[in-house]
């Protein structure tokens, strides 16, 4: 009864969709946050184009939102599905059974997709109607600064994965607050100029400033500068693959200590 | 895989953490159809040990071959035809038992999954509790649905780590039957961890008995006994601990 990778990674999915059917408020869940925050963003943009339009042309601060919780989403939605099977006490069984862990890497993600689209596709069709912004007026560089954020989404979440790995629950906060500290540097509501000049060689290394800082050549000036997503593309396959190794050694970490069978609250 | 072959040879397997040896030299050969009982009391090395045979733990030296294979370079070759159940192990709490089993049959490439469900229901009786999420059950329906899942893909070699901890006598023995009659039908190899000397001495056609990371006495139930000149498993157990303990 062997099996192939697609059966394994099918069989994962259908865990993961087992268990979004087991709870409509976690579905719920998924597009509630991402709404919340337009909502508020789209008021205060509002607010402060009575004051100063120019901070808030085209919609720029509902679009930063929304581009931006994408990657924040796709952070939460895989390493949240991860845990999961921290929190039943499931990964011996997993990592006994045929399933090998670039197996279980795929399917995180992929299910990490769907939650994100689930999540962000509502906010950003409210946006339509409540504020007037849509962010699909970006067009297809949409899709090149989305895919980005996603992935380093994801690299994020192969590192953090291996750290609850290796130092299990007790690193669970870490979840929530690795993406945060990108933010500052990532420029999602301001300029690069905006920043003080040491943290310009900080911000010059991650791959959401050059996102953020093409959205708003794109959106404000009407300039679209590929060489920007393109540096994002080449700083995300570094850091994918440095999340790859993160992983890796932190599982053989875990297999070494004896950590696997153990895993749980 | 060859017949006389065994399902599974360890050699000189030693696991370390640190200063501490927690498995220390271990050498056995498990022939295809029989049930074993790997005997320890707490902290011997029983559950290291089933977990370096499972791949979970990364053995500091020596060598496992299952079905033939080098299960320490390539467990993956051969990993579809174990399975494993474990009280310190859970399946997903919010997933219901048919889900569950859905699920791992899936990873398992069972190929008449519903067929295969149907039947595990109907030997572990769970047909009334199919659609139950895990966490409502109790702990002797939880095990009754781990071994369901143990025995998914209908292993050749099935590992158990206590499956009966805290399980009332009856449940225990209901669960015992359950076991023999799966190895009768199919001549699967299992091995049993267990501290419990009488259902090690119900169960098992042989036995190892672990001390201090050490395999020190090998036989069946009867062998061990008449060796030890003793009753029971539990007085061999007690014998030769108290002879371990002098030294």
């Amino acid at each position: 009864m062997k099996t192939s990778s697609l059966q394994r990674i099918s069989a994962m999915l259908l865990r993961y969709f087992f268990l979004l059917r087991s709870s409509w408020p976690r579905v719920l869940e998924i597009a509630y946050w991402p709404t919340v925050q337009m909502i508020i963003w789209g008021f205060t943009s509002i607010h402060f184009s009575s004051a100063s339009p120019g901070l808030t042309a085209g919609g720029i601060l509902i679009s930063a939102v929304l581009i931006w919780d994408s990657l924040f989403r796709s952070h939460i939605s895989y390493t949240l599905s991860f845990l999961e099977e921290m929190w039943s006490r499931n990964l011996a069984n997993l990592f006994v059974s045929p399933l090998r862990p670039w197996e279980l890497i795929l399917s995180l993600a992929i299910i990490s997709m769907i939650r994100t689209l689930i999540g962000m596709l509502p906010a950003a069709l409210l946006a339509i109607p409540f504020f007037g912004v849509s962010v699909f007026e970006v067009g297809l560089p949409l899709l090149g600064f989305f895919l980005n954020l996603v992935f380093t989404g994801w690299a994020i979440s192969q590192a953090v994965t291996g750290i609850l790995l290796r130092y299990g629950l007790g690193a669970e906060s870490l979840t929530w607050m690795l993406p945060f500290l990108l933010a500052p540097f990532s420029c999602i509501y301001y300029p690069l100029a905006t920043l003080p000049e040491w943290m310009h060689s900080i911000a010059g290394f991650l791959s959401t400033t050059y996102v953020f800082e093409g959205m708003r050549s794109l959106i404000l000036e009407g300039k679209w500068l590929p060489e920007l997503l393109w540096k994002a593309c080449f700083l995300n396959t570094i850091y994918f693959l440095c999340g790859l190794v993160v992983f890796y050694v932190a599982l053989r970490a875990a297999r070494n200590r004896g950590l696997l069978m153990q895993s749980g609250e | 895989m060859i017949a006389s072959e065994p399902v599974l040879q360890v050699v000189e397997l030693s696991k370390r953490f640190g200063s501490v040896v927690a498995v220390d030299g271990l050498t056995f050969s498990l022939k295809s159809g029989s049930i074993i009982g790997l005997l320890g009391g707490n902290g011997a090395g029983k559950t290291t040990t089933l977990s370096m045979i499972l791949g979970l733990l990364q053995p500091t030296s020596g060598a496992i071959r299952a079905f033939g294979h080098d299960f320490i370079k390539n467990r993956h070759s051969v990993l579809h035809r174990m399975n494993f159940c474990s009280p310190y192990v859970d399946l997903p709490q919010r997933l219901s038992v048919r889900e569950n089993l859905c699920v791992f049959a899936r990873l398992y490439g069972v190929l008449n999954i519903e067929r295969r469900i149907s039947e595990l229901a109907d030997s572990f009786r769970l047909q009334d509790l199919m659609e139950c999420p895990i966490r409502r059950l109790s702990s002797g329906q939880k095990t009754r649905v781990s071994l369901a899942k143990a025995l998914i893909n209908n292993p050749e070699f099935l590992l158990l780590d206590e499956p009966t901890a805290s399980l009332s006598p009856d449940v225990s023995q209901w669960i015992r039957q359950r076991l023999m009659e799966y190895r009768d039908r199919t001549g699967a190899t299992i091995l049993f961890a267990s501290h419990d000397m009488r259902e090690v001495e119900l169960l098992c056609d042989q036995v190892l008995l672990m001390s201090k990371g050490r395999l020190v006495e090998r036989g069946s139930p009867t062998e061990l006994k008449a060796r030890a000149g003793v009753e029971s498993l539990e007085e061999v157990f007690l014998a030769l601990n108290g002879e371990i303990s002098q030294r």
